[in-house]
């Protein structure tokens, strides 16, 4: 397997009217191609900047990319220009997000919405209609024909995401970032939603980076995983090692968060940051 | 160059071509299309409409003009009204005899009287919806893309880019606005045609629409489809142009309404100042001037005040009311 992505002690500050903050202090990590990294850790740690980094999606200023490189196909995307940024996102590196009832325009059908992302990544498609169907079916949207002329609102939120993700696979991305994917779906909904993702990865090649809290989801699905905290990964590693054992306190008490079925009632784990500050 | 017929005819039927174009865009779109739904139940709302879609007509029919053989041109109204004769002077409303009994006999019956000229009051307060009309739709012409095109530049870039909108758009706004129209009109090449006077009234008039599109394009541009657009790798022309700008339309349509009454007020405020439309110009400012003196007289000459404010009455409460009916039907929190 040949690398994708590697990214070097990245570091990334925001400066703010009351001092600098150090959101991401000095992160390496790499994708390989048609591989899946999960990156794992709570609100506020820093795994939300650094996919929205690896295509400078950051407003700029506050943030200052302090000091590293990511490496996309061996070049460094933090230095190239605000043009050939725009063809490496969606084109390379394509996003969903959390919320996908507010990630599609209101104004625009469907179908407009993934044409559009056709029209400016792959121009060369004539039959626009039977391609946006063609993505729609991929992502297990039933009868997808009669889907094309309806708005955003008036899909459940599992569609919408379904729909985002179609959008997303449309420009036949290399790596595909999902922030979150299913935070803002109930729980059945987020289950088939990871299932999609799982049947997904089997059919294209094309790397994942799954960005979550939530250690539960990502079993059978992310290859390695890299846990963050406070800005830094404390633990790398392959997804079965880590889960089954897990070396830093943090990893193992996000492991324990995860309510077990079966379990005998009592008060669900939290994190103590003032014990895990004096381990480390 | 705005006085020739052609030129006049030319930019009436543009200007009701992007409002067309307008509303036909909009027809495409889920949330105009419950709006209309919506704006059908509104009695007040239609009844406006229906009065305002009148005083179109009328204007419409004053701006279509065509030569005549003797080298003048004729309007469309002109022809409709050729058998009310002129007067030699004052003539009250319904009055056989005009005011000055000395003067004898009217040739014909007018129904709201004639003016010093001898005119008929009701023909030229129908002529002057024209002049209304021409310099709403002008000064929206120019005002409505500048406030729209600046207010979303501001909302999108903001930094730098939103520091010098404000800046120039806060000093306009510091500047008393008759004291700045006036200004404007006086230094304007061109002297004082409604050419002008639109001009004058659309480089003062973006402000308020500006501050307002900015707002909503900042509110807008946090969304996360906007985000997700960059994501995919858009420029921001485009952002601009496919995303922000379908997302602030309604509110340039309901601005444009609402915007309408204040452009018609301030003409007629303009003309009373004297520095309006030209004298001799059928306009409601030009009539509500001529009253200053005629109210003096004895009898008192009330029909031109009346006729003209009535007008005027009537189309800015129209408009007033359309845009209510519009603002309420494109309220999201209603649906």
């Amino acid at each position: 397997m040949s690398t994708l992505l590697e990214v070097r002690d990245l570091a990334i500050h925001f400066a703010t009217e009351t001092g600098t903050v150090e959101a991401v202090k000095g992160i390496s990590f790499t994708v390989q191609k048609g591989e899946t990294l999960a990156i794992v850790g709570e609100s506020g740690s820093g795994k939300s900047v650094t996919g929205l980094a690896l295509t400078r999606l950051l407003p700029e200023p506050p943030t200052i990319y302090k000091s590293g490189q990511i490496l996309l196909d061996g070049q460094d995307v933090l230095k190239k220009s605000p043009r050939e940024l725009r063809t490496i996102r969606g084109n390379k590196i394509a996003y969903i997000f959390q919320e996908p009832s507010t990630s599609l325009n209101p104004v625009f059908t469907i179908r407009n919405q993934i044409a559009e992302a056709l029209r400016l990544h792959r121009p060369e498609v004539r039959d626009l209609d039977a391609e946006v169907i063609k993505y729609l079916d991929l992502v297990g949207i039933v009868d997808p024909a009669k889907r094309l002329h309806d708005y955003p609102h008036q899909l459940s939120g599992g569609m919408q995401q379904r729909v985002m993700i179609a959008m997303a696979l449309s420009c036949q991305p290399e790596l595909l970032v999902a922030d979150e994917p299913t935070t803002a779906l109930d729980v059945t909904i987020q289950a088939q939603i990871m299932d999609q993702l799982r049947e997904l990865k089997k059919q294209i090649e094309m790397a994942i980076i799954l960005i979550t809290h939530n250690f539960g989801i990502i079993n059978g699905i992310a290859d390695r995983v890299a846990v963050m905290f406070r800005g830094k990964i404390v633990e790398y590693g392959e997804t079965h090692t880590v889960l089954s054992n897990p070396q830093h306190p943090y990893t193992r008490a996000l492991i324990q968060c995860i309510p077990q079925p079966g379990q005998k009632r009592r008060r669900l784990t939290t994190i103590d940051h003032a014990a895990l500050e004096a381990a480390s | 160059m705005f006085d020739h017929w052609l030129t006049q005819d030319l930019l009436v039927l543009l200007g009701m071509g992007l409002f067309v174009w307008v509303l036909w865009s909009g027809s495409h779109h889920e949330r105009w299309q419950r709006a209309w739904i919506r704006f059908r139940q509104d009695r007040a709302g239609l009844l406006a409409l229906i009065v305002v879609a009148i005083y179109l007509f009328v204007g419409a029919l004053e701006v279509l003009q065509f030569p005549t053989k003797n080298g003048g041109t004729r309007t469309v109204l002109d022809v409709f009204v050729s058998g009310i004769h002129d007067e030699r002077s004052y003539s009250a409303p319904l009055a056989q005899a005009h005011l000055d009994p000395s003067m004898g006999n009217l040739k014909g019956l007018h129904l709201l009287g004639t003016n010093a000229l001898g005119k008929d009051v009701l023909v030229q307060t129908l002529k002057a919806c024209k002049t209304a009309l021409i310099i709403g739709g002008l000064t929206s012409a120019i005002y409505l893309p500048l406030g729209t095109f600046f207010g979303i530049l501001a909302g999108y870039f903001r930094r730098w880019v939103d520091d010098v909108i404000q800046y120039v758009y806060t000093t306009l706004a510091s500047i008393p606005e008759i004291l700045l129209l006036v200004a404007i009109i006086m230094v304007a090449p061109g002297g004082k045609n409604l050419g002008t006077l639109s001009f004058a009234l659309g480089v003062t008039a973006w402000v308020g629409l500006c501050r307002l599109i900015r707002g909503e394009t900042m509110r807008q541009a946090e969304r996360p489809y906007v985000a997700a657009a960059r994501a995919l790798g858009q420029s921001h022309a485009r952002i601009v142009t496919r995303h922000l700008l379908p997302n602030v339309l309604h509110l340039v349509l309901i601005n444009f309404v609402l915007g309408f009454s204040g452009i018609v007020l301030a003409e007629a405020v303009l003309s009373y100042l004297g520095v309006g439309t030209p004298v001799g110009t059928p306009s409601w400012g030009n009539m509500i001037d001529g009253a200053r003196a005629e109210l003096g007289r004895d009898p008192v000459v009330w029909w031109n005040l009346v006729s003209a404010t009535g007008a005027l009455f009537t189309l800015v409460l129209s408009l007033n009311l359309l845009g209510d009916a519009l603002r309420r039907a494109f309220d999201p929190k209603r649906g």
